[in-house]
C-alpha cells in the first residue's frame, strides 16, 4: 500500500536538538519512512504506511520522548481553506438564485393583481405549494438545523426568528390549501402565503451572501500582513550560499540579499549597502538609504545594492511577526462602547419571541377582521424584521478596519479600548528629547572669527575633541567628520570639568570651551557677545575656540528638532488638541525649542521620575491626556496617560507601557492615530445608532403601532428586505472606514 | 371576551413564560477545567461554562461542527483572542488567565455565549 504524508501539530518544543528527538522518535516506529519536525511552525510532518502505523503510535512515539502531538487536528493549508470558502459561498449563491426565483414566481401567481396575467397552473394552490417546498426545506434547511442546535443549547438567534416566522407563513398556506373551510369558515378568504415564505428565506439568503462577501473585507489587513513575509533566505552557509525556507532561519545567519529582493528576516547589515522601501512596515513612502551597522526588517523590499546581513531576529521575534500578533489582539479585544450592544444582543432574540407572541394576541383580540390573518402576517412580520446581526456587528468590524488601517500606517494599537479613549484626547504632551528632537546633540553653526576659515575652525575643534567623551564632543567630531576636515594630532591633552578641554596643536595652546573657560584664561569675547548670547536665546549651546588667547570662532551644538516635528505639533492643534512639552533642560533651551514649533505650555526642568507626575497634573485639570515619548525612559509617564504613544525604535514594537506604537517615527502619525479613532468612533457610533434604531423603530411598526393612525402595516416581504439591508449596512458602513484619510 | 380569545390570551401567557424560562432563566452547568479542555461548538458552545484556575496555561480546543457564520470566529474579548474556526477543525486556544473573574467569550456576532471563571 503506498505510504501517505500527515502534517500535525507538536507542542511544547523550545530548541533545536527537540527537534531532532522528536524526527528520531518518529521515525523509529515500524512503518514510518520520513519525518520532519519544524520549531518555528510547531509542526511534524511524517510519510508512513497507513497500513502499519496509527496516529495513536504516532502520538505516544511524540509523548514518549516528553513532547505533545494533536493529530486529530488536520492542518489545512490557506488554499484549502479559501478553497472551502469558495465553495460555500458558491452554493450559497445558487440557493439564493433558485429561491428568489420560484419566490418570484409564487409571487407572480397569488399577488393580487398581477395575479391575472400569470399562467393558470401558477394561481394553483398546490403547484404553489410545491414550488414552495424546496425553498422552504432546501434552501431554508440551514435555518432549521441551526435552529435545532441551538435550541438544545437552550439559546436563540436570527435563524430562530426567521425559521418560526417562515414556517409559520408556510404552515398557514398549507392548512389553508388543504383544507380551505377551515379558514373560510371564521371569514377569511383562502389564500395561501407561500410567496411569502419563499421571498423570505430568498431574501435573508441573499443577505447572507453579500455579508459574507463584505466581511472578508475586514479581516484584509491581517492577510496582508501575513501575505508580506517572505517565503526563503539566502544564507551563506560553509562558504555556499543555500535557499532555505525562512522557517529554518536561525539567529546570526548571514543572509545575502540581492536588488527586488524581500530582506527575509530581522538583521543587522554587515557588507554592503543599498536603499530599502520599508513602507510596507512603517507607511513611509520614501526609502530609507542602509550600509553596515545598521538595522534591516524583515519583508521589507531591497531596492538597488546587494548586501550581506546577520539575522538577530527570527521567527516571533520578528518586527512583521510582532505587528500581526499585535495586530490580532487588537481585533480581538473588545472596546468598552460595545458592552452594552453585547448586552442587549444576548437578551434580544427571547424578548423578540415575547414581543412576537403579544403582537398576535393583540391583533387577534382587538384586530379587525380578519383578525386571525392579521394576527399572523404581524407576528411574521415581527419576527422577520428583528435583526440582531447588525447590532453585534456594529463595533467588531469598524475595529477590525480602524486597527488595520492603523497598521497599514504604521499606527499599531494595543486594543480596541486605546482606540476608543484616542478620540477624546485633548491634551497631548510631547516627551522633547528623543522625541520632538533627535535626542542627540547636533553641530548647527560654525562661526570663524576673521583669523581663520570654517574648515580650519572645525579642524582645531574636531582635533582637540577627539579625545574627549563629552556628548557635545561627539557632535563636533562627526560634523568635522562630515566635512572631511583632516584631523592633526593633539598634545597636552587635558579636560577642565565644567568649563572644556586645552591643549596643543601644532605647538599652539588651544582652549576650547564655555564662556566661562574664555573669561578663566582672560581671553576678550567681546567680538562675539552678541552672537553668543543670540544663539543661545536660540536654545544652542555655544563653545568658544581660542589659539594662544586669542578667540578663534564660536561653534553651537544643539538638539536638532526632527522633520516632522512642527507638521505633527501643527496637525494636533489643527484639531483643537493642546500640545505640551515636557523636557529636562533648562528653560531657556526648551522654551526655545518649544516655540519654534509653536508650543506654548512648556514644562522645563522636569527630572525623568518627574513626568509621572506632571501627567497627573494635566488629568487633574480634567484633561485626557496622551504622552508621547520613546516608551523606554518615559514607560511610568506612558502607562500614567490616558493613552500612552510610544515612538518605535530599532525592531521592537510591543512596548508594554505604550496603547499606540508609531514604527514609522514620524511625528504627523500622533495625529493621524487620534484621527483614525475619531473616524473609527464615528463610524461605530453610527453602526450602533442604525442597529439599535433600525429595531427600536421598525419592530413596533412590525407589530402594528401605525395602523391605529395611519392603517399601515408593515407587509413580511418588506419586512426581510429591511432585516437583509440592516446588516449589509453595517459592515459596509465599517468597510467605507477604509477609504478614509487619516493622513 | 370570548372562548377563544381567553385562550389565546392563556396560551400567549404560557408561551412568554415559557420563553423566560427556557432562554433567560437557564442554569448551566460548570465544567472544570485544568491544562486543555475540548469545547464542541455546535448551536452554541458545549461546555458553556467553564472553571479553570489563575494564573496556569489553559488550551481550550475549540472543533467547530456547525455551520452558521455567526459561530465562524470565536471572540475572548478579555484576553485579546479573536479566531476563526475552520468547520470541522480543532482550533487550539491557549492564554494564561492572570486574575480571577468571570470572562464572557462568544461568537464574532455576540449572539452565542460561553463563559469561563477563573478561580
Amino acid at each position: 500500500m503506498d505510504s501517505i504524508k500527515k502534517t500535525f501539530s507538536v507542542k511544547g518544543m523550545h530548541c533545536a536538538s527537540c527537534v531532532a528527538t522528536i524526527e528520531r522518535s518518529l521515525k523509529k516506529v515500524d512503518g514510518v519512512s520520513d519525518a520532519t519536525v519544524n520549531i518555528a511552525t510547531e509542526q511534524a510532518t511524517v510519510t508512513y504506511n497507513p497500513a502499519k502505523v496509527t496516529a495513536e503510535k504516532l502520538t505516544s512515539a511524540v509523548s514518549n520522548v516528553g513532547y505533545q502531538a494533536f493529530i486529530g487536528e488536520e492542518v489545512r493549508t490557506e488554499d484549502e481553506e479559501k478553497a472551502e470558502k469558495l465553495h460555500d459561498l458558491n452554493a450559497l449563491r445558487t440557493k439564493v438564485i433558485v429561491s428568489l426565483t420560484l419566490g418570484a414566481l409564487l409571487l407572480w401567481g397569488s399577488f393580487p393583481g398581477l395575479a391575472k396575467t400569470s399562467p393558470l397552473f401558477l394561481q394553483n394552490f398546490w403547484v404553489q405549494m410545491l414550488l414552495a417546498v424546496p425553498v422552504q426545506f432546501w434552501a431554508g434547511f440551514e435555518f432549521y438545523r441551526a435552529t435545532i442546535s441551538s435550541l438544545k443549547h437552550r439559546t436563540a438567534n436570527m435563524d430562530t426568528l426567521v425559521t418560526i416566522g417562515t414556517t409559520v407563513a408556510f404552515g398557514y398556506s398549507v392548512v389553508v390549501t388543504a383544507a380551505p373551510q377551515l379558514v373560510t369558515n371564521i371569514g377569511i378568504e383562502s389564500m395561501p402565503y407561500f410567496d411569502t415564505a419563499a421571498i423570505i428565506i430568498g431574501l435573508i439568503l441573499l443577505g447572507r451572501y453579500f455579508e459574507a462577501k463584505a466581511k472578508a473585507g475586514t479581516s484584509e489587513a491581517i492577510k496582508k500582513l501575513i501575505g508580506l513575509q517572505a517565503k526563503t533566505a539566502r544564507v551563506l552557509r560553509d562558504s555556499k550560499e543555500i535557499d532555505i525556507p525562512i522557517s529554518e532561519v536561525t539567529i546570526g545567519d548571514v543572509i545575502r540579499v540581492r536588488p527586488g529582493e524581500k530582506i527575509p528576516v530581522d538583521g543587522i547589515i554587515i557588507e554592503g549597502d543599498s536603499s530599502i522601501d520599508e513602507s510596507m512596515i512603517t507607511g513611509e513612502s520614501i526609502p530609507t538609504d542602509k550600509t553596515n551597522g545598521d538595522i534591516v526588517v524583515g519583508a521589507t523590499m531591497n531596492k538597488t545594492g546587494t548586501f550581506t546581513f546577520s539575522a538577530t531576529k527570527v521567527g516571533q521575534e520578528t518586527m512583521l511577526a510582532q505587528i500581526i500578533k499585535l495586530v490580532q489582539e487588537a481585533q480581538g479585544s473588545k472596546a468598552p462602547i460595545q458592552r452594552m450592544a453585547d448586552l442587549i444582543s444576548s437578551y434580544f432574540v427571547p424578548i423578540v419571541l415575547m414581543l412576537a407572541i403579544v403582537t398576535f394576541a393583540g391583533w387577534y383580540i382587538w384586530g379587525p377582521a380578519p383578525a386571525l390573518l392579521l394576527a399572523l402576517l404581524n407576528t411574521v412580520a415581527v419576527l422577520i424584521i428583528a435583526c440582531p446581526c447588525a447590532m453585534g456587528l456594529a463595533t467588531p468590524t469598524a475595529i477590525m478596519v480602524g486597527t488595520g488601517k492603523g497598521a497599514e500606517h504604521g499606527i499599531l494599537i494595543k486594543d480596541a479600548e486605546s482606540l476608543e479613549t484616542a478620540h477624546k484626547i485633548n491634551t497631548i504632551i510631547f516627551d522633547k528629547t528623543g522625541t520632538l528632537t533627535n535626542g542627540r546633540p547636533e553641530v548647527t553653526d560654525v562661526i570663524a572669527l576673521d583669523s581663520v576659515t570654517n574648515d580650519e575652525l572645525l579642524r582645531l575643534a574636531g582635533t582637540i575633541e577627539k579625545g574627549s567623551e563629552h556628548s557635545l564632543a561627539e557632535a563636533i567630531v562627526k560634523a568635522a567628520e562630515a566635512k572631511q576636515v583632516v584631523l592633526s594630532k593633539i598634545e597636552k591633552f587635558q579636560a577642565i570639568p565644567g568649563h572644556g578641554v586645552e591643549g596643543a596643536i601644532d605647538g599652539k595652546k588651544i582652549i576650547f570651551g564655555n564662556k566661562r573657560l574664555m573669561d578663566k584664561e582672560a581671553v576678550d569675547t567681546k567680538i562675539a557677545d552678541d552672537q553668543i548670547a543670540k544663539m543661545e536665546t536660540a536654545g544652542k549651546t555655544v563653545m568658544l575656540l581660542a589659539t594662544e588667547g586669542k578667540l578663534v570662532g564660536l561653534i553651537a551644538v544643539a538638539d536638532i528638532v526632527k522633520q516632522s516635528a512642527l507638521e505633527g505639533v501643527d496637525a494636533l492643534q489643527k484639531l483643537g488638541i493642546e500640545v505640551v512639552m515636557i523636557s529636562g533642560d533648562n528653560k531657556r533651551t526648551a522654551d526655545a525649542i518649544g516655540h519654534s514649533l509653536g508650543i506654548t505650555r512648556i514644562l522645563a526642568e522636569v527630572l525623568p521620575d518627574g513626568k509621572e507626575a506632571e501627567v497627573r497634573k494635566i488629568q487633574a485639570e480634567g484633561k485626557v491626556v496622551a504622552m508621547v515619548g520613546d516608551g523606554i525612559n518615559d514607560a511610568p509617564a506612558l502607562a500614567a496617560a490616558d493613552v500612552g504613544i510610544a515612538m518605535g525604535s530599532g525592531t521592537d514594537v510591543a512596548i508594554e507601557a505604550a496603547d499606540i506604537t508609531l514604527i514609522n517615527k514620524d511625528l504627523k502619525s500622533v495625529a493621524a492615530a487620534i484621527t483614525l479613532s475619531k473616524k473609527t468612533m464615528r463610524t461605530i457610533r453610527a453602526n450602533l445608532f442604525w442597529a439599535f434604531g433600525y429595531n427600536v423603530i421598525l419592530i413596533p411598526v412590525a407589530m402594528g403601532a401605525l395602523y391605529p393612525f395611519f392603517h399601515i402595516l408593515l407587509n413580511p416581504i418588506f419586512a426581510s428586505v429591511a432585516m437583509a439591508t440592516s446588516s449589509i449596512s453595517v459592515v459596509f458602513n465599517s468597510l467605507l472606514l477604509k477609504r478614509k484619510k487619516i493622513v | 371576551m370570548s372562548i377563544d380569545k381567553i385562550i389565546v390570551v392563556a396560551l400567549s401567557a404560557l408561551g412568554i413564560g415559557f420563553i423566560y424560562w427556557y432562554f433567560l432563566a437557564k442554569n448551566e452547568k460548570e465544567v472544570e477545567a485544568a491544562g486543555s479542555i475540548d469545547i464542541t461548538v455546535e448551536g452554541g458552545y458545549s461546555p458553556e461554562v467553564i472553571s479553570i484556575p489563575v494564573g496556569k496555561p489553559i488550551r481550550l480546543n475549540f472543533t467547530r461542527t456547525d455551520p452558521t457564520a455567526c459561530l465562524e470566529d470565536v471572540v475572548l474579548g478579555d484576553f485579546k483572542i479573536r479566531k476563526n474556526l475552520p468547520l470541522n477543525q480543532k482550533v487550539a486556544i491557549e492564554f494564561t488567565p492572570e486574575r480571577s473573574g468571570e470572562f464572557v467569550y462568544s461568537c464574532g456576532m455576540g449572539m452565542y455565549h460561553g463563559k469561563i471563571i477563573v478561580n
